[in-house]
């Protein structure tokens, strides 16, 4: 399989608003159902061992046009729930048996109740995530919801869920974020090799297939960076934040790398490696799942820092990790957790004498010339000057 | 007679906040322990039965808009890298830290001893105190109180939150004020709080009768200070809604309305139920927009973020770790949507309401996210007709007076046709 073949087939399902590629799974056999799940961490194990396909839902983008969704938002409200009730009320996710909504903000939590009050005979769940830093007290209560939502979903799909599936679950995931981790870490290497425009997608597309396809097409992507390595090149290597739940539109990132950057590091799609490392396949699954995400989820900015210096060493350290030279905060409109988290992150950056640049988007966003003059000067300080 | 009545309670009330904040003030010679926390979620009881003051950074914020110092405030915070696009008390708050920490009253606050970052109903309480920290350099407790997600609070979820106030948080406060935890002294102020919720509770409910002797929002965000601040389990606390109760009574007893910035509103055309927060930089101006055409509050969502207690909820000095998770969670903005309007309906239905509004703040994703659903699923269930208004909660770039007032007097003459239409048939 070919480059071109992978990219070829992640566009299309990327372009698909109708999630032709989750439908096809359901229509195979009958009696499958798929579980929705917001941005940002859900546990997919859960849905896989119930029997379910997981597909993630991260917004229209700039392809959808908005008819009703604005009827149900304010202005000031960022533009990821708008999208997501105009592909719910337009039956794009009519075949959804259930749909999960992480404790990513207020605004995903709140969608849950729009949800709850729409669609009654959906399966609705906020997923709580455990945020207190003693991790055992995180761990038993995350284990509680954990236990919660696997019985829950055993009934919705009839397939309830057993150790045994659970820990299929657990090592197919495992098997998918080692490739995942692999596929940044040659971006980091070689990021000529890996545009994140194609990273991008193959990710997105990642999150409406089964992971066995997944799988299959991040092998192939990988085997074909080795023998298609492209043209080296010099670019200002950058790191991108803030872009976790409301994604950019995919113009955005190739406008990034085209104004002279690379992106060697970001937090789009973060779910599919929020945790570092593999689950352990011993014991008990749910309890691995849950130490699992308490004590090795990645920091972001929708969970609760402990540490006090922990915001301000977090960005040198992905700077440090990467060889980047700079940073981009890039945050979604009115994203309270990237928005609120974006002075304490800086701060830390700017102290450790790394040029930094930020700006704002929407999923809709439509012009990139800013983004490109922006992008543009921030390439040539670094490389000018070594410094923005 | 009624002027003195409504008067002894108000003194009472600036009696209490004057000698809070000169305590405040003075914590750093008197050695007393300061914590800060949110109110939503606040556990004063606990607090103080360390002998520590509390002080809740979101009523020094409306405090200082209300004031008209928050303008100044969040142009500091914004000018130091504050997004415009995030919650407004945040960025008052921080600014005010910056500007040197002068309270509202003028008083400056002291440094917090320990932020206690009780996490409830609002995702940016956590940012909100990650940024503090950076301020105080203190240390910080973190409580998570779990969503109200299926409409309830499970058992799970209430022993989670007990074993972090055992596990966690009392250790904190032991250590943070060099006292020990003592339960006893918990018990009697949970007790307290109980009496204290009860004459709330009858201050509230007043508004069933017609007129209404109170203001159910504008009015009671003054009766709800105490108990949403530093007062809920003290003795001061207990006594003023005892006499606020008593007024309250008397008023009701002679057919009177409540004060307002338009005079008494004894004369009461139309009897609302309003969702979300108020704006506080023109709080009275806000106020007199719907005194001014006959509109009385007969319920108010606002009213109950700081605790849910109209739905028999009251804090059991018998369960003392218990019944202060219980109370966390059954906070207005830790229920989800469904339980949000099932209260909203019960309020439109229980209080005779003619009609019903949501006043939506920029600032807040917590209420905002959702109103509109929220908006039309009442007016689904109640056949009560709906209004939407925006602003903001300290921002006043985000109050537009006349847009404002013209968009609630559009709303009253609607109310009115409606009435003559009914009249009519």
């Amino acid at each position: 399989m070919t480059r071109k073949n992978v990219l070829d087939w992640a566009f299309e399902i990327y372009q698909d608003l109708d999630f032709g590629a989750a439908r096809a799974w359901l229509d195979a056999s009958p009696g499958r159902k798929a579980a929705g799940y917001l941005p940002v961490y859900a546990p997919r194990e859960i849905i896989r061992a119930a029997g379910m396909l997981p597909v993630g839902i991260h917004g229209g983008g700039e392809r959808l046009e908005i008819i009703k969704g604005d009827a149900f938002y304010q202005s000031y409200i960022c533009h990821l729930p708008r999208s997501v009730v105009e592909l719910a009320e337009s039956r794009r996710l009519a075949f959804l048996s259930a749909m999960l909504f992480p404790a990513t903000c207020d605004v995903i939590r709140n969608l849950s109740g729009v949800w709850q009050l729409l669609y009654p005979q959906i399966y609705v769940r906020y997923l709580d995530l455990p945020q207190v830093p003693e991790p055992e007290i995180a761990a038993s209560f995350w284990r509680e919801e954990l236990e919660t939502l696997t019985r829950d979903l055993g009934e919705v799909s009839g397939t309830p869920a057993t150790t045994e599936s659970l820990r299929e679950a657990i090592a197919a995931f495992n098997e998918a974020r080692a490739l995942v981790r692999e596929l940044y870490r040659a971006r980091r290497e070689a990021p000529w090799r890996l545009p994140t425009e194609e990273l991008y997608v193959l990710m997105r597309a990642g999150e409406v297939v089964p992971l066995e396809e997944f799988i299959e097409k991040m092998r192939a992507y990988l085997a074909a960076t080795e023998s298609e390595p492209g043209r080296v090149l010099d670019r200002a290597r950058v790191v991108v934040v803030g872009a976790f739940c409301e994604q950019p539109p995919l113009g955005l990132v190739k406008t990034i790398e085209r104004a002279g950057c690379f992106i060697v590091d970001d937090d789009f799609l973060l779910g599919n490696r929020m945790i570092e490392g593999d689950i352990p396949l011993d014991g008990d699954p749910l309890d691995n799942l849950a130490r699992a995400f308490t004590r090795h989820a990645v920091k972001t900015s929708t969970l609760y820092e402990g540490d006090p210096e922990g915001k301000h060493r977090l960005l040198r350290e992905k700077v440090a990790v990467a060889r980047a030279d700079g940073i981009i905060f890039a945050a979604a409109s009115f994203c309270d957790p990237a928005l609120l988290d974006r002075p304490m992150l800086r701060a830390g950056a700017e102290k450790a004498g790394i040029p930094c640049i930020a700006f704002q988007f929407a999923e809709n966003t439509g012009q990139f010339q800013q983004f490109r003059e922006q992008a543009g000067t921030f390439a040539d300080s670094i490389k000018l000057w070594g410094g923005a | 007679m009624a002027d003195e009545e409504k008067d002894r309670s108000m003194e009472l009330q600036k009696e209490m906040l004057a000698e809070h904040f000169r305590r405040l003030e003075a914590a750093p010679e008197t050695g007393e322990p300061v914590v800060y926390t949110f109110v939503p979620g606040n556990l004063t009881e606990l607090v103080r039965s360390f002998g520590a003051l509390p002080v809740l950074p979101e009523i020094n914020a409306l405090q200082s808009a209300m004031r008209g110092k928050s303008q100044a405030y969040i142009a500091a915070a914004e000018k130091a890298g504050h997004s415009e696009d995030v919650c407004s008390y945040v960025k008052c708050d921080i600014g005010m830290s910056k500007a040197g920490n002068i309270g509202p009253t003028g008083t400056r606050l002291p440094k917090p001893d320990l932020l206690l970052l009780s996490y409830t109903g609002c995702f940016t309480f956590m940012k909100w105190f990650e940024l503090l920290r950076e301020e105080y350099h203190c240390p910080t407790v973190f409580l998570q109180i779990p969503y109200q997600g299926d409409g309830t609070e499970t058992p799970a979820q209430r022993a989670y939150v007990a074993r972090q106030i055992r596990e966690t948080l009392i250790p904190a406060l032991e250590k943070a004020t060099g006292r020990r935890y003592d339960e006893e002294k918990l018990r009697e102020s949970l007790a307290l709080s109980a009496a204290a919720e009860d004459d709330l509770v009858a201050v509230l409910q007043s508004a069933k009768k017609t007129p209404s002797p109170i203001d159910a929002y504008f009015g009671a965000v003054y009766y709800v200070g105490p108990i949403f601040s530093a007062f809920r389990g003290t003795p001061e606390g207990a006594a003023y809604y005892r006499t606020l109760r008593q007024e309250v009574e008397q008023r009701a007893a002679r057919g009177e309305g409540p004060a307002t910035p338009a005079g008494r509103l004894d004369r009461q055309k139309y009897r609302l139920v309003v969702e979300g927060p108020p704006n506080w930089t023109h709080f009275r101006e806000f106020w007199r927009m719907f005194a001014e055409e006959g509109a009385v509050v007969v319920a108010s969502t606002y009213s109950k973020v700081g605790g849910t207690y109209d739905f028999g909820f009251r804090h059991d000095p018998a369960d003392p770790l218990g019944t202060l998770a219980d109370y966390c969670s059954g906070c207005y903005t830790n229920l989800n949507l469904p339980s949000r309007v099932a209260m909203i309906e019960a309020y439109v239905k229980q209080y005779n309401a003619d009609g019903f509004l949501i006043h939506s703040v920029k600032s807040c994703n917590s209420f905002s996210a959702g109103q509109l659903p929220i908006l039309r699923e009442v007016e689904r269930r109640t056949g009560v007709p709906g209004a939407f208004i925006e602003s903001d909660l300290v921002d006043a770039r985000y109050f537009s007076a006349a847009n404002l007032k013209n968009r609630l007097e559009s709303y009253f003459q609607m109310l009115e046709a409606r009435r003559a239409g009914a009249a009519a048939v």
